[in-house]
């Protein structure tokens, strides 16, 4: 029982991670309509801002994070500017592709600049608790604490601010958006920032625990487009819940199911899932 | 329709290949004919996807998956069941086709970047799958000492051998790709070839005039898994030696980079890609990382500038020649 | 009768789209299906050719049940269709528009391909004069070797129309034919259609052209909020009560 409740923690911690990456990426689909495969690099950079910033610059690990949120919402507009936004009228496959060539430049970068040893956080919050026969570290706890907060800063940012709201409006229908005035190309632009900036904020947050190296966004990516998928592409609640179960499933399929193949649990529920309901879980015909 | 021989649709084609049969002879380098080998490889690998997605217009990821299913299966029945080359290859063309159709019937029910996803994520399953089954595959350890095609016996007691004959390897290689190219060529002027284009047009109007989408989709996805079989199969003899690495998700993005920079849905595209990247991934090699941000810069550069690839960027030089007269 | 529904019935969760409908149609008629929007119109046609599966009831051609049957296997049977956004093959010529409707009248497959079988090349023959013919019949001549995204609106609708006949179908479903075409290019669209009654085919439209449908139909059926309120000839259906009041509004009826 120890072991479950160890796993079910460790899966709400994983998760909440998912959820942030989840969010970003299910965002920028539901407005730009494309699935942005670089997303997991510049969680990459997220996590090196932040570990650049704590260690080289003695800044604290919280502002830190914000400043790295900052630097990747800049990175991530101008991103849209200068390869997504040529590419809004080409077919999808194209910005695809133009994504795969931003991962091996990013990725390449980070490799060149920072060499390919994995990068070890400075002990931050490393205080244990147990509970309920389950050994915790402080850290994790602050994980999800600052997943959940930043989740319901989005909203708030959504419902009760001009651009949020111009976002939601072009989500909703970019035709329509358009024709009360509101500069679709801008928000596509706001839009990349801001789904970047929650993958940097995950990055920065998960890098303490998991190592930062620079291969480290590969396997997120993937599984943040399981994600959406599964929770439909272009829904908050959907990436959100979908970020939790994935974390809880890995967590606890890994301990109790072979862990040889436990890497590709996500991929085989995604063509599961597919296989019975092709246009996913929540999705409608798109 | 002009259809005397001397017409440049036959020319042009014709010119090429007399070059590809002469150019081993012309150099004793062999570098050179490595490179050539390799590029018979992709240029079938290229061939296969571009069937799928350039014509059939499915985009599909799992196209690595199913050149190391092929590979693999080559491999494995001639080391382990000490089957023949000549036998082993045709088995591990119609394992890679069998797969593919496994993998697409569920698969082809989705549609756009679902079944993008979807596919990428078969290719990692399958990826995985070859790693971790030690058993079968030797996993990380790696397939070593697959014996090169067996000789053949000709007439006058004379034999063609393949081992360590290089130039008798691209003769090889280079017919097998020739035989690619003709099968795909046949099937895209067929009837079957415009169902192809119907459905990637259309696929709603395309159902509305009689066609059934899925079983087109089905049709060009295990063609196309057959030949990127076949590519797998002639790389496991040749170079040797496999790991789990290629069926990796990297190889199908390096062949999909080698389709759409040479002309996505054009016959000579994929060979122009499939000859020319890995010579620059080659030549730059040295440079490592410097090497892929170069080669990622490229790759923006070309989507967003020139799409069509190589192949548009030609058809539009030639109609602006054209015009100009 | 050559097409009739039963009771057909359509419900997409709360809403019910298409309420107990039945109709038909006889051979060599034109049946016009009016209504004001949201009456469901577009979902009969979808329900006919395949697109939804009904929720309930049952669809014949020439008597046999074609109910549950996928959009490819109604084009099949023989009932072809037109959308109401225009639908064409962007990027091939008029020409290959035409030909390719044709596909379905011809059977070569994957082995017709590799081995370039005279059947094969008969039956591209077979396409190509069918679309020499669809194209003198709609006056598509000169836009021939056009792109069919390229041509005008106009055009393209006749161009839609022609690859629904290059199927050879027996019924012809026309989906607000006349849809975002101006007046004068309304007649020239009622000719076409016309002619292909004339040549055997039966046709059913939905319009909400009110004039035109009058002018042209054999029968007209009237469907508001999903179920049919009115059937019959035009005249009659002009007249009737229920009709007027769910075009313009309760009020109106009593005024003749």
């Amino acid at each position: 029982m120890d072991l479950f409740l160890q796993q079910v923690i460790n899966g709400i911690m994983v998760g909440s991670v998912y959820s942030l990456v989840a969010l970003g990426l299910t965002i920028i689909y539901g407005i730009l309509g494309v699935p942005n495969f670089a997303h997991g690099s510049l969680y990459m950079l997220g996590a090196y801002f932040s570990f650049l910033l704590v260690t080289a610059g003695g800044v604290n690990y919280w502002l830190a994070i914000i400043i790295s949120m900052a630097a990747l919402t800049v990175i991530g507009m101008v991103i849209e500017r200068i390869v997504f936004r040529p590419l809004v009228n080409a077919p999808h496959l194209n910005s695809f592709i133009a994504a795969i060539g931003l991962i091996y430049v990013i990725d390449n970068v980070a490799l060149i600049v920072w060499g390919p040893d994995f990068k070890r956080f400075p002990p931050l919050y490393d205080q244990l608790y147990h509970f309920l026969g389950v050994t915790i570290t402080l850290h994790r706890i602050i994980i999800v604490i600052t997943a959940v907060v930043l989740i319901v800063l989005l909203e708030l940012f959504i419902k009760k601010t001009t651009i949020g709201s111009a976002i939601e409006a072009t989500a909703q229908d970019r035709v329509g958006a358009r024709l009360s005035g509101i500069n679709v190309t801008r928000v596509d632009m706001w839009t990349l920032g801001l789904g970047t900036s929650l993958a940097a904020a995950a990055g920065a947050l998960i890098g303490p625990i998991l190592l930062v190296y620079p291969a480290m966004g590969g396997a997120v990516t993937l599984k943040a487009f399981v994600i959406i998928i599964l929770g439909g592409m272009g829904s908050i609640p959907g990436a959100i819940l979908g970020g939790f179960i994935l974390g809880l499933i890995e967590s606890i399929g890994g301990a109790y199911l072979t862990t040889n193949y436990h890497e590709v649990l996500a991929f085989g529920l995604l063509v599961t899932v597919l296989a019975i309901k092709p246009t996913g879980l929540f999705g409608k015909a798109h | 329709m002009n259809t005397s021989p001397l017409r440049p649709g036959f020319l042009i084609p014709a010119a090429i290949i007399l070059m590809a049969v002469v150019a081993p002879l012309l150099s004793e380098n062999r570098y050179l004919h490595h490179l050539m080998i390799m590029a018979c490889v992709w240029g079938i690998a290229a061939t296969a996807l571009n069937l799928v997605m350039g014509y059939a217009g499915q985009v599909n990821l799992a196209h690595g998956a199913f050149f190391g299913i092929g590979a693999y299966t080559s491999g494995l029945l001639m080391l382990k069941l000490g089957i023949g080359f000549w036998i082993a290859l045709p088995l591990a063309c119609l394992t890679a086709a069998l797969f593919g159709l496994l993998i697409g019937m569920p698969s082809l029910r989705t549609k756009g970047a679902y079944f993008a996803i979807g596919t990428l994520c078969f290719n990692v399953i399958v990826t995985v799958i070859i790693d971790r089954w030690e058993n079968l595959t030797e996993g990380q350890r790696g397939l070593l000492g697959i014996p090169p095609p067996s000789a053949i016996p000709l007439p006058y007691g004379l034999t063609v051998r393949f081992d360590n004959n290089m130039v008798a390897t691209y003769y090889l290689f280079l017919i097998m790709l020739l035989l690619t190219l003709f099968v795909t060529r046949r099937i895209v002027i067929s009837l079957m070839g415009k169902d192809f284009r119907a459905v990637k047009g259309n696929e709603e109007l395309a159902a509305s005039i009689g066609i059934n989408p899925f079983r087109t989709k089905l049709i060009a996805f295990v063609t196309s898994t057959f030949f990127a079989g076949l590519a797998g199969g002639l790389y496991a003899s040749y170079i040797g030696f496999l790991s789990p690495d290629i069926s990796d998700f990297h190889v199908t993005f390096e062949v999909l980079i080698q389709v759409m920079f040479g002309g996505i849905g054009t016959m000579a595209g994929p060979i122009i890609g499939a000859t020319i990247l890995p010579v620059i991934s080659e030549t730059l090699h040295a440079l490592a990382a410097y090497r892929m941000v170069a080669y990622g810069i490229m790759l923006i550069a070309v989507i967003i500038f020139l799409p069509t690839g190589i192949m548009g960027g030609l058809k539009i030089v030639w109609t602006k020649c054209i015009t100009r007269k | 009768m050559l097409f009739q529904t039963m009771g057909l019935t359509k419900s997409f969760g709360g809403l019910t789209a298409v309420n107990d409908l039945s109709f038909g149609i006889e051979e060599g008629q034109i049946v016009s299906v009016i209504g004001p929007n949201g009456a469901g119109k577009s979902t009969v046609f979808n329900l006919v050719t395949g697109v939804h599966r009904p929720t309930a009831g049952r669809i014949e051609l020439m008597g046999r049940s074609i109910t549950g049957l996928k959009p490819y296997q109604v084009a099949r049977q023989g009932i072809a269709r037109t959308f109401q956004s225009t639908t064409v093959f962007g990027q091939d010529t008029v020409f290959e528009n035409l030909a390719i409707g044709h596909r379905l009248r011809t059977d070569s497959g994957l082995f017709g391909a590799l081995l370039v079988s005279g059947r094969e090349r008969g039956d591209r023959k077979k396409s190509m004069a069918k679309a020499e013919e669809l194209l003198s019949f709609l006056d598509l001549e000169h836009y021939r070797d056009e792109a069919a995204g390229n041509i005008p609106q106009e055009a393209q609708k006749r161009l839609s129309v022609g690859i629904a006949l290059a199927t050879e179908p027996k019924l012809l479903l026309l989906d607000e034919p006349t849809g975002g075409v101006n007046l004068e290019e309304d007649d020239s669209l009622i000719r076409i259609i016309q002619k292909i009654k004339a040549s055997g085919v039966t046709i059913c439209l939905i319009e909400h052209k009110m004039k035109m449908v009058m002018g042209i139909s054999d029968r007209v059926v009237v469907l508001s909020y999903g179920s049919k309120i009115a059937e019959g000839d035009p005249q009659s259906v002009s007249r009737n009560e229920n009709v007027i009041e769910a075009y313009l509004g309760p009020g109106y009826a009593a005024k003749d």
